[in-house]
């Protein structure tokens, strides 16, 4: 008897019945079908109620917050100042992108802000008081934040450690550092007509390739899904269907579309942030399709279960901290980069919080396991609408600091509540 | 065919002998039980089965050679596999993530559709009752948790699957679930080893009994040749006393009334 009549047998017959015609993943009889778009709907609402809320909360919160600064100042969603906001965004969004990596395997980094300014001046002097090629000083900059987080990894791994206490003499250490290194003058520009500044503040993509790379994301959106789609079918399992597919793709090209063309009104789209955006979708594929993303998802959830499944738990911790102080030391240079200096102020303030909180508003769980790469760029765009549409309002620093920290309190509030509807409806 | 036969293996842990000159036989297809008291060395069994601690003398045959366990992973090569009590699972993974953890297929692509395929063939092995694969496992009950730990173990083609007091954590209905998969890790040729404190358990699942006491050896018996008054008797060593005699009335009485509480 073939294991599929078997399990007729022990399902009864209506379960036969359906498993002539229903994939594999679809044969228990509790599933109720979800067919086409709309069961796609219904699938997230459930998800939601369930606690699962993905970047719900970000997108309602951007709407809201884009709208009140909109009111407030109508400047606000003018295409200049999103072009602006952009550019902003790419340096502490990087940061905030390593930190998502750490807060994944339930640890955090500190320091990101001491390492990224630290990169800043490690960049400008090699660059413009030591005369080396600028790529020279990138690479030393970029190295010198992987070196950091190994060392970070060791002593973590090593003497158990807490992070946060690792990362806090971190914070201080690397500021001290950074003063050091700048030395008595405290500040250092960088050449305008240098291809870096060049890069960050006057580099923007022509029309025609930003619209091709709209429709490329698009095509290879309905694409790779369609693929997937046939490779799952021929296996037996249930599939996107096609309309489906194409609905996604088209809302992509829609949305992309309109964002070149506004953007477009004025400067366009910086190569700067098509450059953060990359590394999002890097990010993306690495956590999310490769056996090392989910071995970090699995340190997260449960590092005993992680361990005993043969996961190098140590090299994995090593890992995250190296790419977070790597990410750290690429914001740096990024936003030396558009400031056209490195001085001693650079990545103090609120850079720190800015990246840690642009992770958690993203929806990355403050306790671990729990968090996507998509996060850290809906984050950093809230915190960066909330910083530039303050500024459009003069409103001082100490204004923008309470409103960031009143935000940053709220998501947390949601990762927490989210949480415990998570736990209580079994999807912890 | 006998699988896997343990002679003469003994362990001591500075002055205690957790185990002494202990024997076992697993054939293909045959659930053993090993039950005792707390103690009585069970745990210490399973840890040398699978390769954690090494014992300090006997032999170890397997599949008709004489084989030493040194580390869990020489024990996963040879085809012993083991399910810990606490399952070590990823409450945020689903399924198939579960399933896979550590042994993904194509690590710098994941080939999902390979993985969620395999996924449902090894359920499918084991008639389990999961609706969906892309759950998280915290959606999941607790039957239904040890039987994604099962099929997990299931994952390196083993020749004996060991499993450390699957029923304790459940319910009666999940209990039953779980014994349904025993049953079908039988039929699917493989030998089992299930410690359990759970003499309704054993009864209702077990071919053969294998008594530990004080680190030693207190009998084996076929399950249908044994009472549950007797098997009691050789775990506490008494041959009356108050758990046996009330054990022995409550076997009287089981054919009238539904399982009642277990202890653990
Ligand atoms: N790692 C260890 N170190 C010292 N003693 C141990 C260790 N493991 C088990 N023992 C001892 O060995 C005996 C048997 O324990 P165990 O195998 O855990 O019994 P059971 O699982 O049947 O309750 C006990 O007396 C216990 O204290
Ligand atoms: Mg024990």
């Amino acid at each position: 008897m073939t294991t599929r009549e078997e399990n007729a047998r022990h399902r009864g017959d209506r379960a036969a019945e359906r498993s002539e015609t229903t994939s594999t993943d679809l044969q228990d009889e509790r599933l109720r079908s979800r067919d086409g778009v709309r069961g796609v709907v219904t699938d997230i609402v459930e998800r939601a109620r369930g606690g699962d809320l993905g970047v719900i909360p970000v997108v309602v919160g951007l709407v809201v917050i884009w709208t009140v600064l909109q009111i407030l100042n109508p400047i606000f969603l003018s295409s200049a100042n999103l072009v602006n906001l952009t550019l902003e965004s790419a340096a502490v969004g990087v940061i905030a992108l390593g930190i998502v990596c750490v807060l994944l395997v339930g640890q955090i980094d500190l320091s990101v802000g001491s390492v990224s300014g630290l990169a800043g001046a490690v960049l400008a002097v090699l660059f413009v008081s030591e005369g080396l090629p600028v790529w020279l000083a990138i690479a030393a900059a970029v190295v010198m934040g992987a070196v950091i987080g190994w060392v970070y990894g060791q002593l973590f791994n090593r003497f158990g450690v807490p992070s946060f206490v690792i990362t806090l003499a971190g914070l201080l250490a690397f500021l001290g550092l950074q003063l050091y290194v700048l030395g008595t003058k405290g500040s250092i520009n960088l050449p305008f007509d240098s291809g870096l500044v060049n890069f960050a503040q006057l580099a923007f993509v022509p029309a025609w390739l930003s619209y091709t790379l709209a429709v490329v994301a698009a095509v290879w959106l309905f694409v790779s899904g369609h693929l997937h789609a046939r490779e799952r079918r021929r296996a037996g399992l249930s599939a996107r269907g096609t309309s489906v597919l194409a609905a996604r793709s088209v809302a992509l090209l829609v949305v992309l579309a309109f964002v070149v063309w506004y953007l477009g009104q004025t400067r366009g789209v910086g190569w700067m942030f098509v450059f953060f955006v990359a590394l999002v979708l890097i990010m993306h594929y690495l956590l999310s399709r490769t056996k090392w993303g989910r071995a970090v998802y699995a340190v997260g959830g449960n590092v005993e279960a992680a361990r005993r499944a043969g996961i190098n738990v140590k090299a994995i911790y090593t890992s995250v901290f190296v790419l977070c102080s790597t990410f750290a030391a690429v914001g740096g240079i990024l936003a030396a980069a558009r400031l056209a200096a490195a001085n001693q102020s650079s990545g103090g303030g609120d850079v720190n919080l800015n990246a840690i909180a642009a992770a958690v508003i993203g929806g990355t769980s403050l306790f671990g396991g729990r968090g996507t790469a998509f996060g850290a760029l809906l984050g950093i765009i809230v915190i960066q609408s909330i910083s530039s549409g303050l500024t459009l309002l003069n409103l001082d620093s100490s204004i923008r600091f309470v409103v960031t920290g009143v935000v940053l309190l709220l998501a947390v509030v949601v990762d927490s509540v989210s949480r415990r509807s998570r736990t209580s409806h079994g999807r912890a | 065919m006998t699988v896997l036969s343990l002679r003469g293996i003994s362990k001591t842990f500075g002055a205690v002998a957790a185990l002494t000159d202990i024997e076992l036989d697993v054939d293909a297809g045959e659930v053993v039980a090993v039950v005792g008291d707390n103690g009585a060395g069970k745990s210490t069994l399973v840890k040398i089965l699978s390769g954690v601690h090494p014992p300090d003398s006997g032999t170890i045959t397997f599949e008709g050679r004489e084989v030493a366990i040194t580390n869990p992973s020489a024990a996963q090569k040879l085809g012993i596999a083991t399910v810990y009590q606490d399952l070590a699972l990823c409450e945020n993974l689903n399924v198939i993530q579960n399933l896979f953890l550590g042994h993904e297929v194509r690590p710098l692509r994941l080939n999902e559709v390979a993985m969620e395929t395999r996924s449902w063939e090894l359920l499918r092995q084991l008639s389990a009752k999961i609706p969906s694969v892309r759950v998280p496992v915290a959606a999941l009950s607790g039957g239904q948790r040890q039987t994604v730990a099962i099929a997990r173990s299931l994952l390196g083609d083993p020749k004996i699957i060991i499993l450390d007091e699957p029923t304790a954590a459940l319910g009666v209905a999940q209990t039953a679930e779980v014994l349904n998969l025993v049953e079908r890790l039988r039929e699917n040729g493989l030998g089992v080893i299930m410690i359990s404190h759970n003499m309704a358990d054993v009864k209702a699942v077990a071919d053969t009994v294998a008594v530990l006491r004080l680190g030693r050896n207190n009998g084996v018996f076929k399950v249908n040749d044994v009472s549950t008054e007797d098997i009691i008797a050789a775990i506490t060593g008494a041959t009356d006393n108050v758990v046996s005699r009330r054990a022995a009335a409550r076997e009287g009485a089981a054919a009238h009334t539904p399982q009642e509480g277990r202890p653990s």
